[in-house]
């Protein structure tokens, strides 16, 4: 194991998807909250052209002018994403599914041309497509970290500006915030986040980075930034898993990885998060339907016992159902079990003395509760 | 009360606009409008749907691009970063569901004048508890927003306007789906801060209570139709300019009705 984690190749991989999970993860919680989560998809297939032609310009596996060129290309496809929706009719769903897949296929077009070209066998442009965390290298990790320095200096000076162009536009302009340049600027890091795992994971499946860790966080946490610390945790902890079981066990592209280990914290947050979790949602909803089955049963049962000198007196399961919903054996049985009510023979029951104080006690807590008198 | 009001009206008015044309696409949304709200009253902004209201209230903070005309504010060109104007949006117009909790959303009334880089301070945070206390939700400080009812909510959003302290107060529907005894409070608020010498114009939907709690009101859809003392203002004949022909619902609500038989 210690020989593990000392290999070299492990530790550039390790650094890398540790970086990148924890960038991506904290400006996919703004991309997120912002509802562009679709943008953060459109930009990084729109980076492919960008990579391709600064490949062809400078024939060199150097990573640092492809990034610029995926930068420089992720934001014209931006700009073009604004400027169908300002200036056409079209809707914006339908401008990010254009610009995403003209940029996308024109992008393909190009790395087909490249990886015909002499050079490129070389450059292995076609990590670009799923990535592959194998050939990181010391000085592309370093890149990395200089990136995401730079995006979290911006993070940390402007997160109330951030936070609030996020919450609330308009009153961040009544405020005199310039919203423009910190939706362009806020646009622009989202931009750079995606660029630096573009190696990794790949133009496909970048999106799921940005996304998938901040879902999963909001369902933990009410706070902003407590959403962002948990997104880049589960972005790390994904970038890691899947980074070294792709290159260092299974030879497999990256992205792919990545994204199964995501869909794990993404499932595991949608079901068990506290308060927001579907399965607490489910047990809350089964406790409370049977709780009112409960509670309806035994007033109906002191409603009956009103009407007969003996409140203790049995009455007929039939009768009892029909006047009220949700009579099952179950929901008897409970009550029995709570020892608030006796069966006797032929299906009928009757009250105990200790169900009649609770349904009267019941009643009176309804009364109070909703203010409503209930006598007749 | 009214005797100081008269002796104020003399100085500049808290907004003045001239002629203003406001055009999303082609169709105008407020058409040549000429507005004065005078210092600490409490006006009112009337009309039917898409009448521009939230528009005027958003053109006077800069907050939406006039193709015409002009907005004063004391007599000068507003700029948002004088900090003059307190908004309140419509509640409608925000995420309820966003990660933050009560006492967040009424320190970010404070960022105007807290500079880049500065986080909220202790005495902000004593602000905000005051501004909450004042509209009654200090026991919701940490509650996240989407669990508080629609009122509760619109509370939030005055005590995030109070906390700026401003001498205007522009407010988008602020009884918009509040209840009577919310609605009670929050006009005695706005009374307080009346007192105290601010501007308070609301966009308001509810023609029987506009006597009530407004001594202004502007008549409004596309063009001003009619502004001044609510009392003036308030006749059968404008509010069919105001509405179009479907005035039966506003019977009742005006002074100067023929008597029925």
């Amino acid at each position: 194991m210690i020989a593990f984690f000392s290999d070299y190749t492990v530790q550039i991989v390790l650094m890398g998807s540790i970086i990148l999970g924890i960038t991506a993860g904290s400006l996919g919680t703004f991309a997120v909250l912002r509802r562009q989560s679709l943008l953060g998809d459109a930009i990084s297939h729109a980076t492919l052209p960008g990579v391709c032609l600064a490949f062809m310009l400078v024939q060199t596996k150097n990573p640092l002018p492809l990034l610029i060129g995926a930068a420089l290309a992720g934001w014209v496809g931006t700009l073009l994403i604004m400027l169908i929706t300002d200036t056409t009719r079209i809707k914006r769903d339908s401008a990010l599914g254009i610009v995403l897949s003209v940029f996308f296929g024109f992008g393909l077009v190009l790395l087909t041309i490249v990886q015909k070209m002499p050079t490129a066998t070389k450059a292995g442009l076609d990590k670009f497509l799923f990535g592959n965390a194998a050939t990181l290298l010391h000085s592309d990790v370093m890149m990395m970290l200089n990136f995401s320095v730079i995006i979290f200096a911006f993070v940390v000076m402007f997160w109330k500006e951030f936070k609030l162009i996020v919450f609330d536009a308009d009153f961040a302009r009544s405020l005199g915030i310039n919203v423009r340049a910190f939706d362009i600027l806020l646009t622009t890091l989202i931009v750079a986040s995606i660029v630096i795992g573009l190696q990794t994971v790949g133009v496909v499946l970048m999106s799921a980075m940005l996304v998938a860790p901040a879902a999963a966080a909001r369902q933990w946490t009410d706070r902003l930034g407590h959403m962002v610390l948990i997104s880049a945790l589960f972005g790390s902890i994904s970038g890691v898993l899947g980074s070294v079981t792709s290159s260092v066990f299974l030879k497999l592209p990256t992205g792919p990885m990545i994204v199964i280990f995501l869909s794990i914290f993404v499932l595991i947050s949608l079901a068990f998060a506290p308060n927001r979790g579907l399965v607490w949602d489910w047990l809350r909803f089964r406790k409370n339907r049977k709780l009112i089955q409960e509670t309806s049963m035994l007033k109906n049962l002191m409603l009956f016992s009103e009407i007969h000198t003996d409140p203790f007196h049995p009455h007929d399961i039939a009768a009892l159902t029909a006047i009220g919903r949700g009579a099952i054996d179950q929901t008897m049985n409970e009550i029995r079990q709570k020892g608030w009510a006796r069966q006797f023979p032929d299906k009928k029951w009757a009250l105990t003395p200790k169900g009649l104080e609770e349904a009267k006690r019941l009643t009176e807590e309804f009364e109070e509760q909703f203010d409503v008198d209930t006598s007749v | 009360m009214g005797a100081a009001k008269g002796k104020k009206e003399t100085i500049k008015p808290a907004i003045e606009i001239t002629d203003l044309t406001v055009a999303y696409h082609e169709k105008p949304v407020l058409w040549d409008v000429d507005f004065e709200a005078p210092q600490d009253c409490m006006l009112a902004i009337v009309g039917p749907n898409g009448a521009g209201k939230s528009t005027l209230i958003k053109s006077i903070m800069g907050l939406v691009k006039p193709a015409a005309g002009r907005v004063l504010v004391f007599g000068k060109t507003y700029r948002p970063e004088s900090r003059l104007i307190g908004y309140v949006p419509q509640r409608g117009t925000v995420d309820w569901d966003f990660p933050t909790n009560v006492l967040d959303v009424v320190l970010m009334g404070r960022y105007g004048h807290l500079g880049w880089f500065k986080r909220p301070t202790d005495k902000d945070r004593r602000l905000a508890l005051e501004c909450l206390d004042k509209v009654g939700m200090t026991d919701f400080i940490n509650r996240q927003i989407s669990q508080l009812s629609g009122g509760q909510q619109q509370r939030v959003f005055l005590a995030r306007a109070f906390i700026q302290d401003a001498p205007i107060y522009l407010m988008d529907e602020p009884f918009a789906g509040v209840d009577a005894t919310t609605e009670r409070s929050i006009i005695t608020l706005l009374r307080e801060l009346q007192d105290r010498g601010k501007t308070i114009i609301c966009v308001h939907h509810d023609l029987q209570t506009l006597k009530e709690y407004f001594d202004h009101v502007l008549l409004l859809n596309v063009r001003a139709l009619a502004l001044g003392k609510v009392s003036d203002v308030l006749t059968q004949e404008n509010l069919k300019r105001t509405y179009g022909g479907r005035t039966a619902f506003l019977a009742g609500m005006t002074e100067d009705e023929e008597p029925r038989g």
